[in-house]
């Protein structure tokens, strides 16, 4: 198939559809806007729905109800947005509704900038709405995997009946990469729970209600052993130069990308580094890590935050080895160069 | 509580099989209480109109949280505030269902003002039933945005006062001054004949929607005689007496028999006609041969840098472009970070022959400068042995680096002998590849049709691209003393 060369944002809404999404709901937000913009643009030219919402809250709520009707349907926002839509996302977990949602995170807190960070880890992976949920996260590199791993959100979205989210960035969404895009998905089954407007449907209801404290547990139960079923089936990870590491480089999305462009370096320096790059955050290689760190193998992280994931990492290595954490804030992007500089630090250390 | 029992219409549930409580035929609410009414005109209406399948119900948070126990319709049951923005998302989805979003003064008039607002002025065509009983019925009785000037609630222990808490929000009149609603009516449960006016309201609400006319809303004033803590006859009473004095009945707009029916279509396409829509079928897939550059040109990562509509952007995309259909690895990202104070554009691109890891271009082996302030900046990030080129027709000094190859390019003087400043672009881009052979002309030439939009303008672009080649394969033959 032909490529096309175009930026994460269009990537992410040409892979929507292709996945058979008809509904985008969003409010504008730099960096996110431009998903809206190509929604705006496509989603009429399918037969589908574009509504520029009056905020995010109005705009999860009209995805709750969209979804409701078993029709695969988006939204997207950046960082300060995706706050406002917390609580509805806490509903459509409750509800079990397949919501997906592209978070294109920006520079926090507050107002922050519009320049990339991953400070959004623990409001997207850690719940962030009130209640005992999880969101599926998934979390591109490059403009190929934007495509890829939205098509793949709505898949798991509905497989689990569960919110799936993109956690990308500024930069991936602003980057300009050759993409191939598969065949477009066409015929959906009905969804045994979902609304149609029709006799043999009406039976259902969408609700997060539970009263009586026993059924909201067993409820709350259920959840959690989905969340279980999605650890065992979903764990997505890139490895790299991993099987005689003796230090592992852990790092999601634009910065998987210099810390493999480090691994390819300092290898060539003779040092025996590696990459993991979780595809999945939630869930989490956690299994992989443990391994690494029962080898003896240590960690180092970056993140273009305050140290989010690696509370993760060190959780999964049961505090064996070291991990040690590098990172930037505010829209400054650890290069290449900077990495290795730290990487050499701590190396020689473990 | 649970006192009163509907006589059944057929959008009813026979029992209440939702309901916890072991009586399967009362409702949850207290006597007295309005919202059972009113449950009873919308089911009545569905009935008539044959609508029960195809409806859906958006149960608010309030009292009639459960009103999902009683309607056998679609149900869901939405966030406090939320039923408008739930209710436009489904009918989107579905627009022959029938969709009533059902809800409180506190829900629709205060933490739902928003949601209200705009999906009346969409003109969803949606129908939405306000119960507005001028207190927060199902927290305890607190202050609601639609409380009377003086009505002792919870939270206004001494009564409302204007200082503190404002006026009650008149929600009919508010929507009036919007264009799209279609229909909005203020009725009360206070005597038989306000509620036959009411349940006539509610039909018609109903039928607006079944004929695609638009937006309708019916406010109903109800009693809640626990919030209100008063008996059942004195809160008609109080309805009659006081709410009507604030609230006046009647129609406030009703553009029903002028405005056209619309509903929204949602085909199904074919699989061949959605790749279409995205652009997908044309893209074609070329073979261009790749270029053989000498080893130290090979995997370029190329800074280019200028004042913001000097096409900068563009030029990457193209050296992208180009790099892509002769089967390199490419990427392409405009500044970032702290690049991007100080009014310049940037990009940063990689042509590579290996998967590229990052596509920051912190130390480029080919600097494009454009103007002044980018050759100043960035010169000294060239690796050694890399190449800059600038545009001498706008920069008055020279590269300091000795260790690095330097072609310097009147570019946009030449560009506007050719006619048209605004190519500088891509006489650099021209003699970039002229100089280097990082990529062939051919294919440069090619990706003109893809990234140039005006297409009268492709053709001034190619001779830009052209002139810079001739240029900067002159200078190269020149520099290897050819
Ligand atoms: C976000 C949020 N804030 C507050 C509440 C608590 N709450 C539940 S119902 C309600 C007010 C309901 O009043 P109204 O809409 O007038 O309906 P009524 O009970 O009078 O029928 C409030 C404040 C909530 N459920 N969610
Ligand atoms: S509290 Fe008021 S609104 Fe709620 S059920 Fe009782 S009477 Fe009705």
């Amino acid at each position: 198939m032909a490529k096309e060369l175009l930026k994460g944002n269009y990537a992410v809404v040409k892979g929507a559809i292709l996945a058979g999404c008809r509904n985008y709901f969003g409010y504008p937000i730099t960096p996110a806007s431009e998903i809206a913009e190509a929604a705006a643009y496509y989603m009429p030219l399918v037969g589908g729905t574009f509504i520029q919402a009056e905020s995010e809250v109005a705009a999860i709520n009209m995805l709750y109800g969209a979804v409701s009707g078993g029709i695969r349907s988006m939204t997207a926002s950046s960082s300060p947005g995706i706050s406002l839509k917390q609580e509805g996302i806490s509903y459509a977990a409750g509800a079990e509704l397949p919501i997906v949602v592209v978070d294109i995170v920006r520079g926090g807190p507050g107002l922050g900038n519009i320049a990339p960070e991953q400070s959004d880890y623990n409001q997207i992976v850690k719940g962030g709405g009130h209640g005992n949920y999880k969101n599926i996260v998934l979390a591109p590199n490059s403009a190929q995997e934007m495509c890829d791993l939205t098509m793949l959100a709505f898949d798991l979205a509905f497989k689990y009946r569960n919110p799936a989210f993109i956690l990308s960035d500024g930069f991936i969404g602003q980057m300009m990469e050759p993409v191939e895009f598969p065949e477009p998905r066409t015929d959906f089954p009905r969804e045994d729970w979902a609304l149609y407007g029709d006799a043999e449907s009406k039976k259902n209801l969408i609700s997060s209600i539970y009263l009586d404290p026993d059924e909201l547990e067993e409820h709350n139960r259920k959840l959690q052993r989905k969340y279980q079923e999605i650890e065992e089936n979903e764990v997505r990870y890139e490895e790299y130069h991993l099987d005689d590491a003796k230090f592992v480089l852990m790092g999601y999305g634009i910065v998987s990308r210099m810390l493999r462009s480090a691994v390819d370096t300092l290898r060539k320096e003779g040092l025996k580094v590696g990459m993991l790059r979780p595809l999945t955050l939630f869930p989490f290689p956690k299994k992989q890590i443990k391994e690494l760190a029962d080898r003896g193998a240590a960690f180092f992280v970056s993140e273009m935050s305050n140290g989010q994931m690696v509370d993760d990492v060190r959780l999964a290595t049961e505090l064996k080895v070291p991990v040690y954490f590098y990172g930037r804030m505010g829209g400054n992007v650890p290069t290449t160069e900077a990495l290795i500089e730290q990487i050499k630090i701590y190396y020689q250390k473990s | 509580m649970a006192k009163l029992a509907f006589t059944k219409s057929k959008a009813f549930y026979d029992q209440y099989f939702r309901n916890p409580n072991p009586d399967k035929k009362s409702t949850h609410y207290c006597p007295g209480c309005g919202h059972g009414n009113v449950h009873k005109f919308i089911a009545e209406a569905l009935e008539d109109f044959e609508v029960v399948d195809r409806s859906i119900i958006i149960s608010p948070v309030g009292c009639s949280v459960f009103a999902y126990y009683y309607f056998d319709t679609g149900n869901i049951q939405a966030a406090h505030g939320r039923a408008a923005a739930v209710a436009t998302g489904i009918k989107r989805t579905h627009p022959h269902s029938i969709v009533i979003s059902y809800q409180g003064d506190g829900d629709l008039a205060a933490i739902g003002t928003a949601e209200l607002i705009h999906a009346a002025n969409r003109g969803e065509n949606i129908t939405i039933i306000f119960i507005n009983n001028a207190i927060y019925g199902m927290t305890g009785g607190q202050m609601a945005p639609t409380t009377l000037i003086g009505q002792r609630t919870t939270t206004t222990p001494r009564g409302r006062d204007v200082h503190n808490e404002g006026f009650p929000i008149r929600v009919c009149e508010m929507l009036n001054s919007l264009e799209a609603p279609v229909y909005l009516e203020r009725v009360s449960l206070h005597d038989t004949k306000h509620r036959a006016k009411a349940r006539m309201a509610v039909r018609k609400a109903i039928k607006n929607q079944i004929d695609g006319k638009g937006f309708s809303l019916v406010e109903v004033l109800s009693p809640c005689p626990s919030g209100w803590k008063m008996d059942p006859v004195d809160s008609i009473k109080w309805i009659e007496q006081e709410m009507t004095k604030v609230f006046p009945l009647g129609v406030f707009r009703d553009k029903s028999k002028e405005v056209e029916s619309f509903h929204f279509e949602k085909p199904q396409l074919p699989a061949d006609q959605i790749t279409d829509a995205l652009g997908l079928s044309q893209l074609k897939v070329q073979h261009f041969e790749q270029s053989k550059p000498e080893e130290k040109y090979r995997n370029p990562g190329i800074k280019a840098a200028g004042f913001g509509g000097q096409g900068i952007l563009l030029l990457g995309v193209a050296l992208a472009q180009a790099g892509m259909l002769e089967g390199y690895q490419v990427s392409w990202i405009p500044s970032y970070g702290p690049e991007m104070r100080g009014g310049t554009a940037n990009c940063h691109v990689h042509i590579s022959e290996q998967p590229i890891g990052s596509p920051l271009v912190a130390f480029p082996d080919v600097l494009i400068a454009m103007n002044r302030p980018s050759l100043e900046r960035f010169q000294n990030d060239v690796k050694e042995g890399g190449l800059i080129i600038y545009d001498s027709s706008l920069i008055d000094i020279e590269p300091s680096r000795q260790d690095v190859e330097i072609m310097p390019i009147p570019a946009t003087r030449m560009a506007d002998e050719l006619g048209n400043t605004r190519i500088a672009n891509m006489v650099v881009l021209g003699a970039y590849i002229g100089y280097t052979n990082a990529l062939n002309k051919e294919t440069v030439l090619a990706t003109l049709d893809t990234i140039i939009s005006r297409k009268r303008l492709i053709d001034i672009n190619r001779q830009a691209i052209e002139k810079g080649y001739e240029f900067g394969y002159e200078m190269k033959q020149k520099a290897s003393g050819k």
